[in-house]
């Protein structure tokens, strides 16, 4: 892989993919309320509905987290506590793995019921099959970097993805160069999930800033607006 | 500004809250909600209403949002009814307010369709010939004609254009009005009052071609003959408003809250009030909820209930505690004390027909029409007098034609009911059983076939001798089997009695308890008792359906009349089927059938000319000695079903259609070269065989019907019993008919029509439908034309439910390229006038008419039957045949006729039920309103009919309901007749008129007419012999009384005088095929029901994705858990009813509610809706009336004989289909048959 392209895919490309899913999220909200939704199928059918979309979303957010978590705490938070790099790594495989089998289960079953299931299938916009596909992609890319990883535990590729990720979020040149030497699986994987920020606001996906979660802590069942407005 | 930056207002946020925290308050933005309310924002809002048989007629608000229709609300402005009475809205159902899915769905036409195969052959013919030739190079080219004819229903249309499809149609009927002559072409379409302006379109057209217009209400067996029998009334009914002045109902077989939605509110509103009600249903139907009493006794045995109930009203109201105010009613109101003439026949005597004045040597001092006037006993001086009246005095011009209680004479003449105290002798009479016969499915008792009875009898001293006479009371008595202290055999003096018609009896029969019969006899007698008449029976079609529908119907109008109901608000005879009441009627038929140009029109009664035409009359199995009576007079009684048709129409019965066998277009030519007019060389003709009457042979080519138009109709998805007959024997094309006709089966042929070896298949050259939807219909036309939706186009609608008049108006214009119907018969008839003079010009036209009633002509023969064919006598036409009437044809201008009202109205004048009057005024204020016509010609200065809105101003100005002024005219008309004045109740409404534009106002109520029998006013709720019985109007029968006693030849034959039970006739329907047709199931046999349902009215929504979402989607029959467990079946299975007739398969619903022995299939259930191949037929599932095929009754078709006289869907032969048996069975294998068509796959 050339410098350049290096350079580009890894250093730039996050700040493309950055302002697309920042600014396109919001002209889609302000422009097409209606269309901001999860878009559930679970009306047309609730077979395979409630466990796979159960298993993954549970799956999926824990590794969500889990990459924010493990990417995005600075290391010395982890030597300050005593947690050895290779112990993190195994830890970061071992709850990733896990949660990835889980995520896996139920995508697939998802991706079938979306394909496979006439209803379901003819009410799909190419958006909706995209999005489980590309899901699916980065997902078996994903557990095809714990493989990887299995063969060298120090830990030391690990803190070279958290240095590339807090590099990029705190604006520091260079950062790059981290990453130009891994595995290309891991290059791939990096490549395709800044490529899910990018097409993010276009897809049922949004639905993610949406979470209904404000609810749990809301105070009284009955909503009323002031007088005067 | 922006829903993002509006939600960044964490600093300004306030919030508080209130209810202990239950609750919160927020100045968040809420405009979000907008989207909300914009959904239910709209441009305009229309008022129409739905052109349906539903009988609701309710006005909807139509909502327009951007050019579309939207969705539709009820509306709530209607006037209101009273003080004290609930108002009439909201009126609407889930079935109205789904509509709107109809204008943008799939099923849409939006093109005119022709058959591919057909449109091929036409423009290679178009392409070197002119159109009526090339016309008649496909149709008299057998290949040609059967390559279309035979892939009728499968598809293969392609898109035309309005002009292409236009000339095509003008051609095939110039063509055949030349070749066969305009009888051939024939017109189906129902229920005017659904949409008065789309019927009129069309039959305005076929009428001024000479074309049929084919009756409906007979048809669909809603027509109850009951009711001209008894009423001489097509069909009269108290308005839903009236339910609640009612104390007492019974609800029997109709499902008010189902299939009268919109008048259901009425019902529970009466309950409130305090009423109680009875229902009767074999099935706990949806009405059921509102009893206090369910009584369901055994499908098919409603005479005998109803038979049960009299006995112990008559026991306890009029002989042992007899009720003043019953006995005061039915001496004046009822034919009860009218003399009967007893002959002798074998040991006993049997009633026979009513005396007249003609009978006595001095005529009782009537000189004219004295063999029509009836006669009873002066309860003053003891002697027969002539009391007022009778039918007689209807036609003699006397002015005494009224329920006065006066004689002739002019003296006062109260009359005897019973000759019991003043008898001179008892007789031994005999009365028809039938109540023995043997059947598989229905319960008989072993009494014998004749019951002699004792009946106080007088001898008196007629022109022939000494006679004995008792009166109709006297023989109702006897009839209904109650002991009189006479002694003898058959009568009862306990209720506990095993004699006919004792409740005791009638629990064998229905299976109903004996002391439910009598508990409700009791309460419904005595609430009519204290309240005069205010007792009512709410009844359904489900009953007229049975062959021996009239048994059913006339047991329970005798319970009514000997209690004083009828004509008495909240009492009376609800029969509520279809919009039969076209309020405007007089106003529309000079419209609907070019009375303006000429008179008179060409109509038929549908159920006779199925039945001939598709060839139904060929596998006829019931025996007229199967229902003969066992008193029938001494006769010629042989015959089949179709013999007695044919001796009824060549008598002038029954109308014909086609006429003659030959071109009538060439009679009157053919009268002149004998020198003779027309009339008497027709009848000499007939006489000497030279002319024939094409009921004669039916399958001969030139009898055949050529051309059928549908419009406002599902006839083949519908009510098109025998359905599998009418595809293989009229359209030629794959049919299901699984049976063999009389002549393979080598069966007794009828003896009147010419038997063809081989049955015609493929008679109808052109079937053209119009609709707004891919119907079965249009699946099996050759020419399917899309009309515009009923918020497409302006119209207007009545029913028999409300006295409001509803508009239908377009809140868009016609969707694609659908037009109005008004719009698209002018443009047929434009293009036929174009192309008419390449074969036809001014032509006179022979029309036969049957004898009509209220016409003077339904005085025809008074006593007995003189067939001109059987006897050595000439016909006289008008008496002993049709009248012969010459009427001129203008092809070449049928157009401007079409479009502007013709001359006859000013010269001539209109009328209608035995009334006439003048319309010059109103002829001039249409001249105003609708303009004149200005271009030169024939029409120049007459009243424009250009568009459907000048139509509907025709229908209104010329309407006595909807012009007061017209209504004073013909109130007057009717003094005239009665000798009484009338008039004031119109005078009040005399400058009111009502226009189109006012009703799209609001609802308008009609104004009160003699052409109904009701009225419509500020005191009284609408219901029906009210002005017979407060005015004094004689109902239009023979003795201008409520006639319960029938004395016609035929009625006597057949045993029915007086109501007798009648089981359901045996069919054989299922026998002959059982064995051959097994797949391996268990197999049962069931009675084959099919009821109106809940997400479909009549013909219309079974296809509506609303609806089938909320139903199971597709076709379903019902049965019941114990029926379900001895076939192996369970709910949901896809399972095969079948017979003789065809198949048809459906899911299966299996239900607590259905009685044991019923299949229930609700009726008209697309075809063209998730259907799959039948393992018996191997065609595509068939629909309800697959496995049905109609039966005539000999009685239905008597005719020029006062009330039983022909009039169009008022008397005549009704499509029965209730009495029918399928085996039902579970299905091995469930085809869809999505593959091409067998023959065109082999090529």
């Amino acid at each position: 892989m050339t410098q350049y392209a290096t350079n580009f895919l890894f250093g730039i490309f996050p700040y493309i993919c950055f302002a697309v899913l920042i600014v396109g999220s919001i002209a889609r909200f302000d422009r097409d309320q209606y269309s901001w939704r999860s878009g559930s199928s679970q009306l047309l059918r609730r077979k395979q509905m409630r466990i796979g979309s159960n298993l993954f979303h549970v799956g999926i957010l824990v590794i969500l987290f889990g990459h924010a978590g493990g990417l995005l705490t600075p290391i010395f938070i982890f030597d300050a506590l005593g947690i050895s790099h290779g112990a993190k790594q195994i830890l970061a495989m071992a709850a990733g793995g896990g949660a990835g089998i889980l995520c896996f289960i139920g995508l697939t079953m998802l991706i079938h019921r979306r394909l496979f299931d006439p209803r379901i299938r003819n009410n799909s916009s190419f958006g909706d099959i995209a999005v489980l596909l590309l899901l699916y992609a980065q997902l078996i890319l994903g557990m095809g970097t714990i493989l990887i990883s299995a063969q060298h535990l120090d830990g030391d590729e690990m803190v070279k993805f958290m240095g590339w990720a807090q590099g990029i979020v705190t604006f520091r040149g260079g950062s790059a160069a981290l990453v130009a030497e891994v595995h290309p699986v891991f290059k791939l994987h990096l490549v395709l999930g800044m490529g899910l920020l990018l097409v993010f606001p276009f897809t049922r996906l949004v639905h993610i800033f949406s979470a209904p979660i404000w609810y749990l802590g809301r105070r009284g069942y009955q909503i009323v607006r002031m007088a005067g407005r | 500004m922006s829903h993002f930056l509006d939600r960044l207002s964490f600093f300004r946020r306030q919030s508080d809250s209130f209810s202990d925290g239950h609750g919160v308050t927020t100045d968040e933005s809420r405009s979000w909600e907008e989207g909300y309310r914009r959904r239910w924002q709209h441009d305009k809002i229309v008022r129409s209403t739905h052109g349906v048989n539903c009988t609701g007629s309710c006005s909807w608000k139509i909502y327009v949002k951007g050019g579309i229709v939207t969705w539709e609300t009820q509306q709530t402005d209607y006037p209101r009814t009273r003080p004290d009475m609930p108002n009439h809205e909201p009126r609407g159902c889930s079935r109205g307010a789904s509509y709107s899915w109809y204008l943008y769905s799939a099923n849409r036409l939006k093109y005119p369709l022709i058959r591919g195969r057909l449109i091929r052959l036409w423009r290679e013919a178009r392409a070197t010939l002119s159109p009526v030739a090339a016309w008649a190079s496909i149709v008299e080219d057998p290949v040609k004609s059967k390559s279309y004819q035979s892939v009728r229903g499968l598809g293969g249309f392609i898109r035309a254009d309005w002009d292409e499809a236009n000339e095509l149609i003008a051609a095939a009927n110039a063509y055949t009005a030349k070749t066969h002559g305009p009888d051939r072409v024939l017109g189906f379409s129902p229920i005017p009052a659904m949409s008065m302006v789309s019927y009129a379109a069309g039959s305005r057209y076929l009428s001024l071609l000479g074309g049929v217009c084919m009756s409906f209400y007979d048809w669909y067996c809603d027509l109850p003959p009951a009711s001209p029998q008894t009423w001489g009334e097509q069909t009269d009914v108290p308005e839903s408003a009236d339910w609640f002045n009612s104390g007492f109902f019974i609800l029997w077989g109709s499902n008010v809250p189902q299939t009268r939605t919109p008048d259901a509110h009425f019902f529970t509103e009466a309950r409130y009030r305090g009423a109680k009600a009875v229902v009767v249903t074999p099935d706990y139907s949806e009405a059921s909820k509102f009893a206090d009493l369910w009584l369901h006794p055994k499908q098919g045995t409603d005479s005998a209930l109803a038979m049960a109930l009299g006995h112990v009203v008559l026991r306890e109201f009029h002989l042992d505690n007899p009720s003043d105010y019953f006995l005061d009613y039915c001496r004046r109101y009822s034919d009860m004390p009218f003399l009967v003439r007893l002959k002798k026949q074998g040991d006993y005597f049997v009633p026979e027909r009513l005396i007249r004045a003609a009978d006595f040597s001095d005529g009782l001092g009537e000189t004219e029409k004295a063999e029509w006037k009836t006669i009873a006993i002066s309860d003053a001086t003891g002697d027969p007098v002539v009391p007022h009246g009778s039918v007689g005095f209807r036609w003699d011009g006397s002015g005494k034609w009224n329920l006065e209680e006066k004689s002739g004479d002019g003296k006062d003449a109260e009359l005897t009911l019973s000759l019991l105290e003043t008898k001179s002798d008892i007789a031994e009479v005999g009365f028809p059983y039938f109540g023995n016969a043997e059947h598989d499915h229905f319960a008989g008792t072993e009494h014998p076939d004749v019951l002699v009875r004792n009946v106080p009898v007088r001898s008196l001293n007629l022109a022939e001798g000494e006679t004995f006479v008792a009166t109709v009371y006297d023989l109702l008595m006897a009839n209904y089997g109650l002991d009189r202290g006479l002694g003898g055999d058959f009568v009862a003096t306990s209720f506990d009695d095993d004699v006919p018609y004792t409740p005791a009896w009638a629990e064998r029969i229905t299976g109903v308890e004996p002391k439910q019969i009598i508990a409700v006899a009791r309460e419904f007698a005595e609430n009519a008792d204290r309240t005069e008449g205010k007792s009512m029976v709410i009844l359904g079609a489900g009953l007229n359906h049975w062959y021996h529908m009239d048994t059913h119907y006339r047991g329970i109008i005798n319970l009514l009349v000997m209690c004083g109901c009828v004509g008495k608000s909240g009492g009376g005879w609800c029969h509520y089927v279809g919009q039969e009441k076209l309020r405007p009627q007089t106003g529309w038929q000079p419209l609907a059938f070019a009375l303006d140009w000429a008179r008179p029109p060409r109509h038929m009664n549908s159920t006779s000319f199925w039945y001939a035409h598709t060839d139904q009359w060929r596998y006829e199995t019931l025996g007229v000695d199967e229902i003969l009576s066992p008193t029938a007079p001494e006769g010629d009684w042989s015959g089949s079903l179709i013999d007695y048709n044919v001796q009824a129409e060549r008598m002038g019965w029954l109308p014909s259609a086609p006429q003659l066998k030959s071109n009538p277009l060439e009679i009157a030519a053919a009268a002149k070269a004998a020198g003779q007019e027309p009339k008497d060389f027709v009848a000499a003709g007939l006489k000497s065989g030279d002319l024939q009457m094409s009921c004669e042979e039916p399958d001969d080519p030139a009898n055949w019907p050529r051309n059928l138009f549908v419009w406002r109709s599902n006839l083949l998805g519908s009510s098109g019993k025998g359905h599998e007959y009418f595809l293989k024997h009229l359209l030629g094309t794959k049919h299901g008919v699984k049976g063999k006709d009389l002549g393979e089966m080598g069966m007794q042929k009828p003896q009147e029509v010419v038997w063809e070896e081989k049955a015609p298949e493929g008679k109808l050259d052109l079937l053209v439908t119009l609709d707004f939807r891919m119907s079965t219909t249009c699946m099996y036309s050759d020419i399917v034309l899309p009309t515009a939706t009923w918020y497409e186009k302006s119209d207007l609608n009545t029913s028999d439910m409300h006295p409001f008049i509803h508009p239908l108006s377009p809140a868009v214009d016609p969707l694609w390229e659908s037009r109005s119907d008004w719009e698209i018969f002018k443009g047929i008839a434009r293009r036929f006038s174009e192309i008419a003079p390449e074969v036809l010009g001014v032509e006179q036209d022979t029309v036969l008419v049957p004898i009509l009633h209220d016409t003077p002509g339904e005085l025809a023969q008074p006593y007995d039957v003189e067939d001109w064919k059987r006897e050595d006598t000439m016909p006289v036409p008008g008496l002993t045949m049709p009248n012969v009437i010459v009427v001129e044809r203008d092809y070449p201008n049928l157009y401007k006729r079409f479009t502007a009202l013709g001359p006859l109205l000013e010269k001539t004048g209109n009328g209608g039920k035995g009334m006439a009057w003048k319309t010059e005024i109103e002829v001039d204020q249409l001249r105003a309103i609708n303009g004149t016509v200005t271009e030169e010609g024939p029409t120049k200065g007459l009243a424009r009919i250009e568009t459907d809105v000048d139509a509907a101003e025709v229908i209104l100005t010329l309407a006595p309901e909807t012009n007061g002024q017209v209504a004073v005219k013909a109130w007057e008309s009717l003094g005239k007749t009665t000798g009484r004045s009338h008039t004031h109740l119109a005078l009040p409404r005399e400058d009111e008129k009502l226009r189109f534009r006012d009703l799209q106002a609001q609802p308008r109520k009609i104004i009160s007419s003699p052409i109904w029998s009701g009225l419509e006013s500020e005191h009284v709720s609408y219901n029906a012999c009210y002005v017979n019985v407060h005015e004094l109007v004689p109902w239009r029968t023979l003795t201008g009384r409520q006639q319960l006693y029938q004395d016609h030849l035929w009625m006597r034959a057949f045993g029915e005088q007086l109501c007798v039970y009648r089981p359901p006739i045996d069919t054989r329907t299922t026998k002959p095929i059982m064995a051959s047709q097994e797949n391996g199931n268990k197999q049962i046999v069931l009675n084959f029901i099919t009821p109106h349902q809940k997400w479909g009215i009549h013909s219309t929504y079974t296809d509506n994705l609303l609806l089938l979402t909320l139903s199971r989607g597709g076709p379903i029959v019902w049965l019941s858990e114990d029926d379900a467990r001895r076939a192996g079946i369970v709910d949901n299975d896809w399972v095969e009813a079948y017979n003789v007739n065809g198949a048809l398969v459906a899911r299966a619903v299996v239900s607590q509610r259905i009685k044991p022995g019923i299949l229930l299939m609700y009726h008209a259930q697309e075809k063209i809706v998730n259907v799959p191949g039948s393992e018996v037929t191997g065609l595509r599932g068939g629909i309800h009336n697959s496995v049905t095929r109609t039966t005539l009754k000999p009685t239905h078709m008597i005719g020029g004989y006062a009330q039983l006289s022909y009039g169009f869907n008022y008397y005549g032969t009704v499509g029965s289909n209730r009495d029918e048996f399928v085996i039902l069975r579970k299905m091995n294998k469930v085809d869809w048959l999505e593959r091409p068509l067998a023959e065109e796959a082999a090529q």
